[in-house]
């Protein structure tokens, strides 16, 4: 595949979206296709062959358009008309509102913060393109940064391109992605890997998988292009079980790409190879962290390897690798396409571009969001997310899943960046922003995420597997109201010991929600704890 | 990867046993392809068996210990056959905070299921799912691969108590 | 090697030390006479750092480093006591006391035991969380061993010797977390399994009574492991 050719693609497809009068994108994502889209779809299909209008409307499948709460969603183009809650027997309606009235009551309003308040970069795609159409993603300028890079630029461009972006990894911990980059391209070896971690596994997150199932050639291209940059020639996408259709999709991109010549040998007629396949995972969180992940693609249990040595030296089959997560890769192509500096202009000193959220819990606006970074909590929460539902009071939001930690109301004019959510108690984290409305109780909350530590806990370390069980059963207590003073003094002592001490971030951030919710909400606490004998006397006095 | 003719013979004469062959096979009978196979194995048959275990174990020439240290490591592999239908109640973040725990505590007061257990009779099996993704419709609940979202606690017990009784 | 040996000097708790290029922080220590506490090492098998006991601070670093894994730098300074570390040591040996059922009064190693000796030498007298009070049947089946996982801190020591030193690959972990446990082939009597060679060095290696010989009373049980070091020695011997 050369530059020509792939114009030569864009032409066509450009040619044929003209021909249509009107294109209907039905969101088939798996929220979506949950109710009953994929139905709509067929119906959609059906309808306009029956009325002979295959020439002038054109029903595509796309992906995630980010409001799932109101979905399945049906777009109108070029009218820019979306419409909410369809049903496969509405959507006829719809086609017959075509070239009439638009079904004003089941119209999106598209002027809402929800919708410009966000910047689309790593998203840019989803709810546009159809993921299952290679063509569909060259037509928006899919691709183009791929051969340009490997056609008109050394590996060290596209690297410095990287750094001057600016760019962190986007899977929690916000590692400088260009710095990760270099170090595996300058490690000499006769083959070297590229993972791309999809074992989305945080409770309440489903970013990674919106942007599979939704630009599935997107990630590719920025895996491609990490690639040539590093020098490496086999790629591996550990994408978790639970997301069928996420895998389907990547799979079936893999085909169409290699098939075009963009994966494969001899890419673009140039010397570089590179090869993709998917490994699934196995339900187990602790996967995602990257040495575990590792040890699992080579068919062992997920166990957290030591480091050093890093994986950018000995990684996957103990060759330099470098893991980067999806939405990471997501970015990759714009930044090559659009430059480093362009990249670098949305955010904040240190943050930069935007950030993917899966907005969920007590908010009107459950979906798929994204924010430049520096966009304060209150912005996501009362704008786009439109604010709490039932008349609820806020009460604390939680980020950065069973590593992450709750933070309270008084902290809602943060803004978002890895280091001021850090300086929190919580931190950025894959990208789940779950509400918590005056309903919940801290301490359940806690415990719910100690549960979940707990059950993922891969036993390795005595700290983690030992400790995070004697945590939950104390938070136990507290829920029982029978935790003493003591009880209290020993919580505190055990987060502080299974952080310090546990083997893998994995336990170094279970104490986490317990620690943010002491921290802000300890009332919650001293509330449940039973009476100490020297208060009792006090009473009885 | 050097054993090209060392052929295992499979436990039975299954042809779902050729599936996994086959698997094993694109992947040169290496020790590495052991989490595929499992994951193919499960596919192929619903569960991990004692056989299967032993079957991939000569294939791909794994230490009985390790093969059995993977396949109960990670959750997604059942080693015992799962019931004629299976209800899954996802216990991720979104869905706990909006009253899945509430439908959790109604399974075990109601029919007396933990999660992972399946009824005596072997009709249903509850499974209590890791987030499936799908946080914009929770509570969720998956009733043999129909996901169902976005109803209160109550509705959803309402649900289930149709669903189970629809089955007698 | 010799000639091009790249040689470090370092500071162990303010004594220069220096260690060769494959040295780990506790391989030095060790050479000079400080006794890091350990318990899932063991000289001649592949270190894992899981029990975290040799946690150590190193000068200018708030992270805790485990001593077994880490090679030392060009001038760091090695801290192995203090009273930071002898709490989460402390703590540490609390939690893996309340995870199984320890009652050494009745184990056939009481006296022998590492776990036991490390309680002694680091003081923990009382243990503070709740005993979680596992229960395990103890597998009698092989006709010279015996497994009690009652007794077991999963310290992976008999699974590495039969995989590095036996090369049966006859034990490993099933489960993960809490519920980990050590197994034999598929999880089958100890007494049925093909692989096992019976050779026993899995029962030596144990640090505590899980793994023991059949037919000892309490106190009975002493380990014996220099055949280990032996058998490192002939290996390198022989790929040379």
């Amino acid at each position: 595949m050369t530059n020509e050719e792939l114009l030569e693609i864009v032409e066509k497809e450009a040619e044929n979206t003209a021909k249509f009068r009107h294109r209907l994108g039905v969101c088939t994502g798996t929220g979506c296709m949950s109710s009953r889209s994929a139905a709509i779809v067929t119906e959609l299909q059906a309808e306009v062959k029956k009325r002979g209008l295959e020439n002038e409307i054109q029903v595509k499948k796309v992906g995630c358009m980010g409001l799932c709460a109101a979905g399945p969603i049906i777009s109108v183009q070029p009218e820019n008309i979306f419409y909410r809650d369809m049903t496969p027997e509405e959507a006829v309606s719809v086609i017959d509102s075509l070239d009439s009235e638009p079904l004003h009551e089941k119209m999106i309003d598209i002027s809402e913060p929800f919708f410009y308040r966000q910047e689309k970069y790593a998203l840019e795609n989803a709810g546009v393109v159809d993921p299952e159409r290679i063509e569909d993603y060259i037509a928006a300028g899919g691709y183009a940064a791929l051969i340009r890079a490997i056609t008109e630029m050394t590996p060290l461009d596209v690297i410095q391109e990287i750094i001057a972006s600016g760019l962190r990894g986007r899977g929690g911990a916000g590692y400088p992605t260009g710095l990760k980059w270099s170090t595996v391209a300058k490690i000499e070896s006769d083959l070297k890997y590229i993972v791309c971690n999809a074992d989305e596994g945080d409770p309440g997150a489903f970013m990674d998988r919106s942007v599979l199932e939704s630009d599935p050639h997107r990630v590719l291209e920025g895996m491609a292009i990490a690639a040539f940059a590093v020098g490496a020639s086999q790629g591996y996408i550990y994408v978790r079980a639970e997301y069928p259709l996420a895998i389907k999709r990547m799979k079936a991109a893999i085909k169409q790409a290699e098939k075009m010549g963009l994966l494969g040998q001899d890419i673009c007629g140039t010397p570089f190879n590179f090869k993709v396949d998917v490994r699934l995972g196995a339900g187990a969180f602790v996967c995602g962290e990257e040495t575990a992940l590792l040890n699992s693609i080579e068919g062992n249990r997920g166990m957290p390897r030591l480091r050093p040595p890093y994986p950018a030296e000995a990684g996957l089959f103990q060759k330099p690798t470098l893991v980067n997560n999806v939405e990471t890769f997501a970015n990759i192509s714009g930044i090559i396409g659009d430059g480093g500096k362009w990249f670098a202009r949305i955010g904040t000193a240190k943050s930069k571009g935007t950030k993917v959220f899966a907005l969920t819990g007590k908010i009107k606006n459950t979906g798929l969001i994204e924010v430049p970074m520096g966009i304060t909590l209150r912005e996501i929460v009362y704008d786009i997310g439109g604010g709490i539902p039932n008349g609820r009071k806020f009460k604390a939001i939680q980020t950065g899943g069973p590593s992450g930690g709750c933070i309270p109301a008084e902290h809602l004019d943060t803004p978002v960046d890895y280091e001021s959510l850090k300086a929190l108690g919580s931190m950025m984290g894959s990208g789940g922003m779950i509400v918590i409305d005056d309903t919940s109780n801290m301490i359940d909350m806690a415990r719910f995420f100690m549960e979940f530590s707990m059950e993922e806990s891969c036993g390795k370390c005595a700290p983690c597997r030992v400790g995070t069980v004697q945590l939950y059963n104390l938070l136990g207590k507290f829920q029982q109201g029978e935790a003493t003073e003591a009880d209290l003094a020993t919580l505190e002592e055990l987060c502080d010991l299974v952080r310090n001490t546990s083997l893998c971030g994995l336990g170094q951030a279970a104490p986490n929600p317990i620690v943010s919710t002491l921290r802000y909400f300890r009332n919650e606490y001293l509330e449940k704890m039973k009476p100490s004998a020297a208060a009792a006397k006090e009473e009885a006095r | 990867m050097l054993i090209a003719n060392r052929k295992i013979a499979p436990p039975d004469s299954d042809r779902r046993w050729k599936i996994v062959d086959a698997t094993m096979r694109k992947q040169g009978y290496s020790p590495t392809a052991l989490i595929e196979a499992l994951h193919t194995v499960q596919e192929a048959f619903g569960h991990v068996s004692g056989e299967a275990l032993e079957f991939v174990s000569e294939s791909l020439n794994v230490p009985p210990s390790k093969v059995y240290g993977v396949a109960t490591f990670y959750n997604l592999f059942n080693m015992v056959p799962l019931g004629e239908h299976v209800f899954s109640l996802c216990t991720g973040t979104a869905c706990y905070v909006k009253g899945s725990g509430e439908v959790l505590e109604f399974m075990k007061t109601e029919y007396g299921l933990e999660p992972g257990q399946t009824t005596l009779d072997g009709s249903l099996t509850f499974m209590a799912a890791r987030c499936v993704g799908a946080c914009g419709l929770a509570p969720v609940m998956i009733l043999d691969g129909e996901v169902v979202g976005r109803l209160s606690p109550d509705q959803m017990k309402e649900r289930i108590r149709e669903w189970m009784s629809h089955d007698e | 090697m010799s000639g091009n040996t790249t040689i470090k000097t370092f500071v162990i708790d303010g004594n220069p030390v220096s260690a060769t290029e494959s040295e780990t922080i506790l391989d030095v220590a060790r050479q000079n006479g400080v006794n890091i506490p350990t318990l899932c090492n063991m000289s001649g098998l592949t270190s894992t750092g899981q029990c975290r006991l040799c946690m150590v601070e190193i000068a200018g670093s708030n992270r805790l480093t485990p001593s077994c894994v880490t090679k030392p730098e060009e001038g760091m300074e090695v801290v192995t006591e203090s009273p930071r570390l002898l709490k989460y040591r402390q703590m540490i040996l609390e939690l893996l006391f309340s995870e199984r059922n320890h009652i050494c009064a009745v184990c056939v190693t009481n006296g022998n035991c590492e776990l036991q000796s490390m309680a002694q030498r680091l003081e923990v007298d009382h243990v503070r969380y709740e005993y979680l009070h596992p229960k395990f049947k103890v597998d009698g089946s092989h006709p010279k061993f015996e497994v009690d996982h009652n007794r077991c801190i999963l310290c992976g020591r008999c699974v590495r010797v039969c995989d590095e030193i036996e090369g049966a690959h006859t034990r490993d972990l099933r489960n993960r977390g809490i519920q980990t446990l050590v197994i034999t082939d598929f999880d089958g009597p100890w007494g049925e399994s093909k692989s096992c060679t019976s050779c026993g060095k899995c029962v030596h290696v144990c640090p505590t009574g899980a793994l023991a010989e059949k037919g000892k009373s309490v106190a009975e049980m002493a380990k014996r492991r220099q055949f280990l070091p032996y058998l490192v020695m002939r290996r390198k011997g022989a790929s040379k």
